[in-house]
């Protein structure tokens, strides 16, 4: 996974709230298997009409833009577990979510595919959507701060997640290395505790 | 940190039982983390969230852990049909999808129920009929209604796909511990009021983000009343409230669902078993980070009116006006528009297009004969496209045993062979543009059942009546209901 450290970027502005996966990323799409190149499915329904033609809308325009920062509202990503809605943000360009809050499932795809999420109040996001309007934001992961102009804001990330995001590691592999023999040891604790979990599947 | 003898919730004593080593570093604590990595016990699989999990494996070159710790089975894309075996191998994207479920299952030797076998199912329906879950287990799959298996008092969570091929190779995860949440339910349910409206008017009521990131445990005479299915029903929804886990602690109705299931322990080993699960209930006095409360003696069936499931409202209630709250008004407006609907307008005046009883939430055997016990006698209504999809080939053949197919079929319902069909509208169970639903699924996000489909969400009898009267109606008000 490619490490996250800063971003300095234009910003899309979703500022509603509950977009949810089915709107991030619609159902029928899930018949791709690729993760590659779903970002043309970001959004799809609010981009294309059901004919198939454009329609004019934020988020192309921001593509425009270049941005890779999203800034949207109160539980962003809610619904669904399809990593889908993550794969598609990111190969649309975005690295950072700011939000009010999130889908749990969604903020945890998030960490596992160096997509920065960050919880703001709604004041501070309001503010960081009035400068991200016209201008760069930047997102410094190491400092724990955003930067809009002039004004430098803190926000607040655990160190666990922080570490995930800036050493960019493969989560398997780190969790065979650094707790393999921990696995190990508690499930002979469980065995020996819950045996009826150690019996052969009859199916 | 909580000693041993500190009073717990349901919900600590699981995940106490789970933690192989804390993790430091995660934040709001002073002095303990609350993040973990704990034990993943069991995990389902199905082919719509897994094939990059699988493809992760092979590319890293990992091999599964702990092979009959995993269950996969196809249900998210494949057909409802009733002649899908024989148009599967070539029935395009979802075909693919399935062929590469069970090839990739195969390859890494995971116990597998193909589409052809009897025991398909949504895997939310299939796992715990099947007797895969148990009390006191973590459960994880990648699927946010995941929450379903909860009904246990099973740790049970949705996961992504990375997640997924984390499980397959390590059995553990990294995960926060929640914040609690204690919902007291008191009072009784009327006739034809179930836990469906129960966990509508919860969400109506409280918010839908009321739980987020949270575990809820549902408590209260009336969740010791229900069947494992309305417990089912009602945990599957707590993550329409923001839940990342919906809970009800297990007593004998638990002890008895399971007794004798294929993959649950048999003989003395079931007792051995047992007797852990009955320790496992909430000790009194253990304290929640917040509680709130319903009661259900007045509830009335309830549906929903718009695209958010806390737009709910009592079936002999109005579309409610535009609150105060300048953004609130604004995705009011939003949602009347996209539902094509007027605020004021009672909701039995809402006509619908299409009917769908079935899903993960409300597909079971009790759903189906509260469904059918509507449509006996009756006739769908003229122009309305109803279908009855059982949530497993085992509910489907036990609904067939008494006769439910026949009562469906007389009434002029598509009876369908098992699958999430139009709940997630993956396969060609879908919704058209401006088509309306009485639904008996979890969402009624935009788009959710089709691109333009519009879902009122419902209990299966509520479902029923929607079909039998062409337009929302108040089941209550039906003469000669005959169970």
């Amino acid at each position: 996974m490619k490490p996250f450290e800063s971003l300095t970027s234009p910003v899309l502005l979703l500022r509603e709230n509950r977009i949810d996966t089915d709107i991030i990323y619609p159902a029928r799409f899930l018949l791709i298997m690729q993760r590659e190149g779903l970002g043309q499915y970001f959004c799809a329904d609010r981009r294309v009409d059901p004919e198939g033609n454009a329609i004019a809308n934020p988020i192309d325009e921001a593509k425009e833009r270049g941005a890779g920062i999203l800034i949207a509202g109160r539980e962003f990503g809610c619904g669904s577990s399809r990593e889908q809605a993550v794969w598609t943000i990111k190969d649309f360009g975005i690295t950072c979510v700011i939000a009010e809050s999130f889908g749990e499932i969604f903020q945890a795809n998030c960490l596992r595919n160096g997509v920065l999420p960050i919880v703001f109040d709604p004041a501070t996001l309001e503010e960081l959507a009035a400068f991200g309007k016209d201008g760069e934001l930047s997102v410094d992961l190491v400092a724990r701060t955003i930067t809009a102009g002039e004004k430098v804001i803190d926000f607040e990330i655990s160190d666990n997640a922080r570490e995930r995001l800036l050493k960019g590691w493969d989560e398997t592999g780190m969790i065979q290395s650094r707790w393999g023999t921990a696995i190990s040891t508690f499930e002979e604790g469980q065995r020996a505790a819950q045996p009826w979990l150690y019996e052969p599947l009859a199916i | 940190m909580t000693t041993a003898s500190a009073p717990r919730t349901l919900y600590r004593k699981l995940w106490d039982s789970h933690v192989i080593e804390v993790v430091p570093g995660a934040q709001g604590e002073g002095e303990e983390s609350r993040a973990a990595l704990i034990h993943v016990d069991r995990h389902l699989l199905h082919e719509c969230s897994t094939h990059q999990s699988f493809e992760a494996l092979r590319s890293n070159g990992r091999s599964v852990h702990r092979r009959e710790t995993h269950l996969a089975v196809p249900d998210h894309a494949v057909s409802t049909a009733l002649d899908r075996l024989s148009i599967a191998q070539d029935d395009g994207a979802a075909g693919a999808q399935v062929a590469r479920l069970a090839s990739n299952v195969a390859e890494f030797d995971i116990p597998y129920v193909p589409l052809d076998d009897a025991r398909q199912g949504i895997v939310h329906v299939m796992g715990p009929e099947l007797g895969f879950t148990l009390p006191g287990i973590t459960l994880a799959c990648g699927d946010s209604h995941t929450s379903t298996h909860g009904a246990f008092g099973a740790l049970a969570f949705g996961i992504g796909a990375s997640d997924c091929e984390t499980v397959l190779a390590t059995n553990a995860i990294v995960q926060s511990r929640a914040k609690t949440v204690k919902v007291e339910l008191s009072g009784t349910l009327g006739a034809h009021v179930t836990s469906k409206d129960v966990a509508l008017a919860l969400i109506g009521r409280y918010g839908a983000g009321f739980a987020t990131g949270c575990a809820v445990e549902f408590t209260g005479e009336a969740v010791r009343a229900m069947s494992m299915a309305a417990r089912m029903t009602l945990c599957n929804m707590a993550i329409e409230a923001g839940a990342r886990i919906g809970l009800v602690a297990p007593d004998e109705t638990t002890i008895d669902y399971l007794r004798g299931r294929p993959l649950a322990p048999q003989g003395e080993m079931f007792e051995q078993a047992a007797a852990y699960w009955r320790t496992l209930a909430s000790d009194p006095g253990a304290e929640y980070d917040r509680t709130v409360a319903l009661d259900l003696d007045a509830l009335a069936p309830q549906i929903t009116w718009g695209t958010n499931p806390q737009d709910a409202a009592p079936v002999d209630g109005t579309v409610p006006a535009a609150p105060e709250d300048a953004e609130a008004a604004r995705q009011h407006a939003k949602a009347l528009a996209y539902m094509g609907i007027e605020a004021g307008m009672p909701v039995t005046d809402i006509a619908v297009d299409v009917v769908f009883i079935g899903s993960c939430t409300n597909g079971r055997i009790e759903d189906l004969r509260a469904a059918a016990a509507v449509a006996r006698g009756r006739k769908v209504a003229e122009g309305v496209r109803a279908l009855v999809v059982p949530g497993s080939m085992a509910v489907r053949a036990q609904a067939e045993a008494e006769g439910l197919d026949t009562i469906f079929t007389e009434a002029g319902f598509d009876w369908r062979m098992a699958g999430c069909s139009m709940c997630v509208a993956m396969n060609e169970d879908r919704l058209a543009e401006g088509e309306r639903s009485a639904s008996t699924s979890n969402r009624n996000f935009e788009g959710r059942q089709g691109r333009g489909g519009r879902t009122h969400l419902m209990s299966p009898a509520m479902a029923a009546a929607a079909a039998v009267t062409g337009h929302i109606a108040d089941v209550r008000t039906l003469e000669e209901i005959v169970a």
